[in-house]
């Protein structure tokens, strides 16, 4: 129990002593787990801030049916509860003659004009059910559905759809889409490059001590206790990487956002952005921490397996 | 049939009396060069000093190497210390090797540290508190007479200086079986005897060495038992021998005979 704590306590030791000694390969491998972290980290805050616009402009969309004065309430429940279980709704709102009224005014509440005359004259308003697409291409779905004969005939003017804005909604979700995808190319590539650097700078330190790796396994070092100081020294890349990213994009998104504003043509909505990273930066540093952590350890782990092995092999 | 139960009870027998036990132990390199060592049988009893002599290339080296298991024998038996190299597994070896105590012929110093913490570094790899090293380097320093010369750099050494080093991280672990191959290699008549007091006095105090020479004044000068391999066979195997070029010369002969 003693000896495996100085065993412990003498590889943390060495590995930070290493990361000292080493400083200029220790900044040269940093460098780049900080960009992959960085891209990272942005990517994710970027495409939770896309999917909640793409999300908004969603919620907007929906299909309103105007029942005729004389539907009957038994009628326009089941009618409700028809729709209610098409799978491509999300939502459904009742509203009766009067709930739609009392809406119509709160819409136009400084008209007092219309509301005069409004008020003079018997109520209206058809009463008018709200239906929520799960998504955009559902409205044609409902459509189809509203349209039959059986409902149809419910019906005292055609339902309206947000139809309209249906193709400016299709061409920002596409734009979103591709900028995801590209963002999701963008860390592949870099989380695969920073490993092959870190990886190959770890390789190097190691060819540069190989002989005393040599003697250490000579002298009958455990596997561990050589590997260890290297596993110690990346993690540590990993941990300063971690805290460096998130300094950068607090930079980013909260000093710098309104130049960020000006370049990304208004697609992003940085005060999301802001408020998602702010909201989460805990939980962001430590995905970033145990990601930087990842890395670190498991490019040193493989770097030196090469130099681990027993030479000989089995007859 | 019988041969079976007979060679498990000898084998149990041969570990509590003997310290080294080779049985046809065959070492081949490359096929087509043939063996490096062929069916070599050695029997070393715990605190023994045994010194294995022959030409160069004949197998010395390899024999020691597979006592460290730094290479494994083609076929043959292998026991030390009671340890069946058979039965070892690859994550045992740091085990045994620290059991072993190896001199070797280039040193293998770390440039980079100091006489202390080279030996000091034996200790630390086995998990042994700093207080208890700072206690026991010292003293194993003072056995191969380097006091007083902890903080120096190997390159600030002699080549004696430099091969006691090595000598003291390889006894400061107190190993049962401590191997040298040929640890007075480049030294001078004077540097090379320092070394062998060294080893000596380390087997007075119980641990079984094994040594690799070229140097006949060596030989003669200790007057142990020496083994002459030569091809890769035990060409002699003698005790308290007396060596000359012309006797090694006599004895290979007659084994090829
Ligand atoms: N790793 C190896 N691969 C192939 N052949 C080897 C290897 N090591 C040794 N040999 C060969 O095995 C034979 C015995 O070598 P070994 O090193 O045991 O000799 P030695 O008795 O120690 O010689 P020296 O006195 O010169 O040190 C030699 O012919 C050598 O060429
Ligand atoms: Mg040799």
């Amino acid at each position: 129990m003693r000896a495996k704590f100085t065993t412990f306590s003498r590889i943390i030791r060495t590995g930070m002593v290493n990361f000292v000694r080493n400083m200029w390969l220790a900044i040269a491998a940093m460098a780049i787990m900080i960009v992959t972290l960085t891209i990272i980290l942005f990517s994710v805050i970027v495409n939770a801030t896309f999917s909640n616009t793409v999300q908004q402009i969603t919620n907007k969309i929906d299909v309103s049916v105007y029942l005729k004065d004389s539907v009957t309430p038994a009628q326009s429940q089941s009618l409700v509860g028809q729709l209610k279980s098409l799978p491509a709704v999300q939502h459904v709102r009742y509203l009766s003659k009067e709930d739609a009224l009392k809406q119509y005014e709160a819409q136009n509440v400084g008209n007092t004009q219309l509301l005069q005359a409004i008020n003079e004259t018997d109520n209206p308003l058809p009463a008018t059910i709200k239906i929520k697409p799960r998504t955009l291409n559902d409205i044609d779905q409902i459509r189809a559905f509203i349209e039959k004969p059986d409902t149809a005939k419910l019906q005292s003017d055609p339902a309206s759809d947000s139809g309209d804005r249906r193709e400016a909604i299709a061409k920002i979700t596409h734009a979103t889409n591709i900028l995801r995808r590209v963002g999701a190319g963008a860390v592949v590539v870099f989380a695969v490059i920073s490993v092959l650097i870190i990886f190959n700078t770890i390789q190097m330190a190691i060819f540069n001590r190989r002989d005393e790796l040599q003697i250490m396994r000579l002298l009958g070092a455990s596997t561990s206790y050589i590997r260890g100081p290297f596993v110690v020294e990346t993690i540590i890349y990993g941990i300063f990487s971690a805290i460096i990213s998130v300094l950068i994009i607090n930079a980013v998104f909260v000093t710098a956002s309104s130049s960020l504003q000006a370049t990304s043509f208004g697609l992003l909505d940085i005060s999301y952005s802001q408020s998602f990273f702010e909201n989460r930066y805990w939980e962001l540093l430590l995905i970033q921490l145990a990601l930087g952590i990842f890395i670190g350890a498991a490019s040193s782990i493989i770097a030196t397996r090469r130099y681990l092995k027993f030479k000989t092999p089995k007859r | 049939m019988y041969y079976q139960p007979v060679w498990r009870l000898a084998k149990h027998i041969v570990i509590i009396v003997l310290m080294i036990l080779l049985d046809r132990v065959t070492k081949t390199y490359n096929k087509n060069l043939g063996p490096a060592l062929d069916r070599v049988s050695l029997h070393v009893e715990p605190k023994e000093f045994v010194i294995i002599v022959g030409q160069s290339g004949a197998g010395k080296s390899t024999l020691l190497k597979l006592l460290t298991r730094e290479e494994r024998p083609t076929s043959g038996k292998i026991i030390v210390g009671g340890i069946d190299y058979d039965k070892l597994r690859d994550r045992d070896i740091p085990l045994l090797r620290r059991k072993i105590g190896v001199v070797f012929q280039d040193f293998k110093l770390l440039p980079n540290r100091t006489v202390f913490e080279n030996v000091a570094f034996a200790l630390e790899i086995v998990g042994v508190s700093t207080k208890e090293i700072n206690n026991t380097v010292p003293k194993v320093l003072d056995i191969v007479n380097l006091k007083g010369k902890e903080k120096r750099m190997p390159m600030e050494l002699s080549g004696g200086e430099r091969q006691r080093v090595a000598i003291a991280r390889a006894i400061v672990r107190q190993p049962k079986v401590l191997i040298a191959d040929e640890p007075t290699g480049n030294l001078d008549p004077k540097h090379a005897w320092d070394v062998i007091k060294v080893l000596e006095k380390i087997n007075k105090y119980g641990t079984t060495v094994l040594l690799t020479t070229h140097n006949q004044e060596v030989v003669n000068r200790l007057r142990r038992r020496v083994v002459t391999i030569d091809h890769g066979r035990i060409a002699s195997d003698k005790a308290r021998a007396n060596y000359t070029s012309a006797t090694i010369a006599v004895d290979i002969a007659a084994a090829k005979k």
